[in-house]
């Protein structure tokens, strides 16, 4: 009798032991995003607002007492190598798996997550992601079809524009959005006078803008990548192109001020996310992330920052660290600033990983963004 | 024709700029048989060494100043001394492999301690419009054109007017028989390489307000001047400058009028037709090795 009391005993603290340790044991997070390439601004700042989050979240004790830890894999800006990043994040099994930020990666990579049963936070915004049926997938801005109806109805309602010029990025995101947008200027009867496709990288936009001239639009919707935004917008500029200049988040964004400088007033967006946006948690994210890296971060950074504040409400919802049930969980979740301030403004997860929040409509006043419009969530 | 003269203006200041670099490309093949994959690298570095100046506080003149001497440095003698001296007596083969390995170091450094992102770059020339034949055009495409211009026929000034170029070109034709009658020929091939640093910076300073400073910058400029280069004639600076020309106009007007995504085809189709029916390149002249 007595062996096996002691035998129990020793199993008993073992097993006690590895629970505690268990308990304990860091959260681990795998963030796969641009850290170089053409999408290095958005990767870098989704990076440093995951980063940001997780600093301040492990400051104040962690998720259900367990700090958050993870690991950041460059993809490159490339799909193939953002594929193979993905896979190998995911062989290390992590609670949720972050990135990529385009959707080209974001497309070749949400398979392999979902296969794995694992939730994938990203910043993509073409419209086709959330309308596959994959359920493990969840965005941290809006997607196409919920931007483009209100940019659209923008340059009809306010700009009057009866010809616009798009140009677009050839490539997942830029399809997207320039199908998206074109399905909308038909409703309004806008005729598109130019359809100018773009290739990512793109160094050179002389002949785009020549084309743009030629076409004599009201307006010109401008759909590419942050870079490629700064570099057109200055091409813009230089071949003295007055008609307003409409686009999204990314024409519109931080980092394309920054680039393009004085090219860049008078451009005008969408945005779901911006860091001038009137509200006072998003201000006091920007001053932090300011007082950390040392430059203002663009609408990717406050998307890395909200993936990790998903993460800790969704968990503590649950009240458990559960990867498999997390996805379940954060469909049809709202998590309100009031209960958790990390998520700056109320957002609701649908069935599909879309999200319904406020947006803006904002235009570059002497370098700086100036929210003209506050567009509210559409489930209130 | 309005959109045209827009495409062929724009066209031209950027094929200025490739001639530039092309340029240095042919210089440096006639003087030491070297063929530099990384020169669209040395132009990308420049910017960024401006940048660093400029960030530690000086006033741009002074950072275009201090950048263009460690090009100088860096990429002309530094270049000569660390890489092709030691690389050339192997042979012109292991040298163009050496370029490559270059390429890829500059740019990786520049990505590690720069940023992978691109940054800003200021301008030198002012913004603003002209008006030509009715038709508003930026004076930047202007400057960007004349200030290449002037670069270009300060070189052949003086490569055909002073001694030095005399002394260079009979460096580049015969060194033998150079050194016999007295011309000091590392010394002139020394010059050509630092005449190609600072073409490059020169390059640098135009191109990045336009493309913004970023480490891959050198992949589409090194492509463009080398086919540049080839197509105007690898032995001629002329032919050099023509094909830049050329090759910038071409890059616009395919743009424009067949698609932007089979763009960076069509030089390369240019690039073919040369080989095969005009190996020599347009400018250039046929040269015979004996085996």
């Amino acid at each position: 009798m007595k062996p096996v009391f002691l035998a129990s005993a020793l199993l008993a603290t073992v097993l006690t032991g590895a629970a505690i340790a268990q308990s304990g044991a860091p959260i681990k997070l795998a963030n796969v995003a641009e850290l170089s390439g053409g999408g290095a601004t958005v990767g870098t700042n989704w990076k440093n607002g995951i980063d940001l989050a997780i600093e301040e979240i492990n400051s104040k004790g962690g998720v259900l007492g367990r700090k958050l830890e993870v690991t950041h894999a460059d993809s490159q800006s490339n799909p193939g190598v953002a594929r193979a990043q993905v896979q190998k994040a995911l062989d290390a099994e992590p609670y949720v798996l972050l990135g990529p930020g385009y959707s080209g990666s974001v497309k070749v990579t949400a398979p392999l997550a979902a296969e794995a049963g694992i939730a994938q936070i990203m910043g993509g915004e073409a419209a086709e992601l959330t309308t596959a049926g994959n359920k493990f997938l969840f965005r941290t801005s809006f997607g196409q079809q919920s931007s483009m109806p209100k940019v659209a109805k923008y340059i009809n309602d306010d700009l009057k524009a009866k010809s616009v010029a798009i140009v677009w990025v050839n490539n997942d995101f830029g399809k997207g959005g320039r199908d998206s947008i074109s399905k909308e200027f038909a409703k309004y009867n806008i005729k598109v006078a130019a359809d100018l496709s773009t290739e990512a990288g793109q160094a050179d936009f002389a002949a785009d803008v020549s084309k743009i001239k030629a076409a004599a639009p009201d307006a010109v919707f401008v759909y590419v990548n942050e870079e490629e935004s700064a570099r057109i917008l200055k091409e813009l500029k230089r071949q003295g192109v007055t008609v307003p200049l409409v686009g999204e988040t990314t024409l519109v964004g931080q980092k394309v001020v920054e680039l393009a400088g004085d090219a860049a007033n008078g451009a005008r967006g969408h945005v779901g996310l911006t860091t001038d946006a009137p509200v006072e948690l998003v201000k006091a994210f920007r001053d932090k992330f300011v007082k950390k890296y040392n430059y203002v971060p663009d609408h990717n950074g406050l998307k890395g920052w909200l993936a990790i504040y998903m993460i800790k409400a969704t968990t503590e919802k649950m009240g458990k660290v559960d990867s498999k049930g997390f996805a379940d969980a954060l469909h049809g979740f709202t998590i309100t600033a009031a209960k958790e301030p990390g998520i700056l403004m109320d957002a609701t997860f649908d069935a599909n990983g879309d999200i319904d929040r406020q947006g803006f409509l904002v235009e570059i006043v002497e370098g700086k963004q100036v929210v003209k419009q506050v567009l509210p969530k559409l489930g209130n | 024709m309005s959109n045209l003269l827009d495409l062929l203006i724009a066209g031209l200041a950027t094929g200025a700029i490739y001639a530039i670099v092309a340029v240095g490309f042919t210089l440096l093949w006639q003087t030491s048989q070297t063929i530099n994959f990384a020169q669209g690298e040395f132009v990308m570095l420049p910017a960024f060494l401006m940048l660093a100046v400029m960030h530690a506080g000086a006033p741009f003149w002074v950072a275009i100043v201090i950048g263009i001497a460690l090009s100088l440095l860096l990429l002309g003698l530094g270049f000569k001394l660390l890489l092709v001296d030691p690389m050339l007596r192997h042979g012109v083969l292991p040298l163009a492999i050496a370029t490559m390995a270059l390429a890829i170091g500059i740019k990786e450094a520049a990505k590690q301690f720069w940023s992978a992102e691109a940054s800003p770059f200021p301008s030198i020339i002012p913004g603003g419009d002209i008006t030509i034949f009715g038709r508003i055009v930026a004076l930047q495409s202007i400057g960007v054109l004349v200030l290449a211009i002037l670069a270009v026929l300060g070189l052949t000034t003086l490569l055909n007017r002073t001694s030095i170029g005399h002394q260079m070109q009979a460096a580049a034709q015969n060194p033998t028989v150079a050194r016999i009658v007295g011309v000091p020929v590392e010394r002139m091939i020394l010059l050509t390489f630092l005449i190609n640093a600072f073409l490059v910076a020169l390059a640098s300073l135009l191109i990045t307000p336009i493309y913004l400073a970023k480490f891959s910058n050198g992949e589409v400029l090194g492509q463009a001047a080398f086919i540049a280069a080839i197509v105007g004639g690898f032995n001629q600076v002329r032919g050099a400058i023509a094909g830049g020309l050329l090759i910038g106009v071409v890059d616009n007007l395919s743009a424009a009028y067949v698609s932007t995504q089979y763009r960076a085809a069509v030089p390369l189709v240019l690039l073919i037709a040369i080989i095969l029916f005009r190996p020599q390149g347009m400018m250039g002249r046929p040269e015979e090795r004996t085996v």
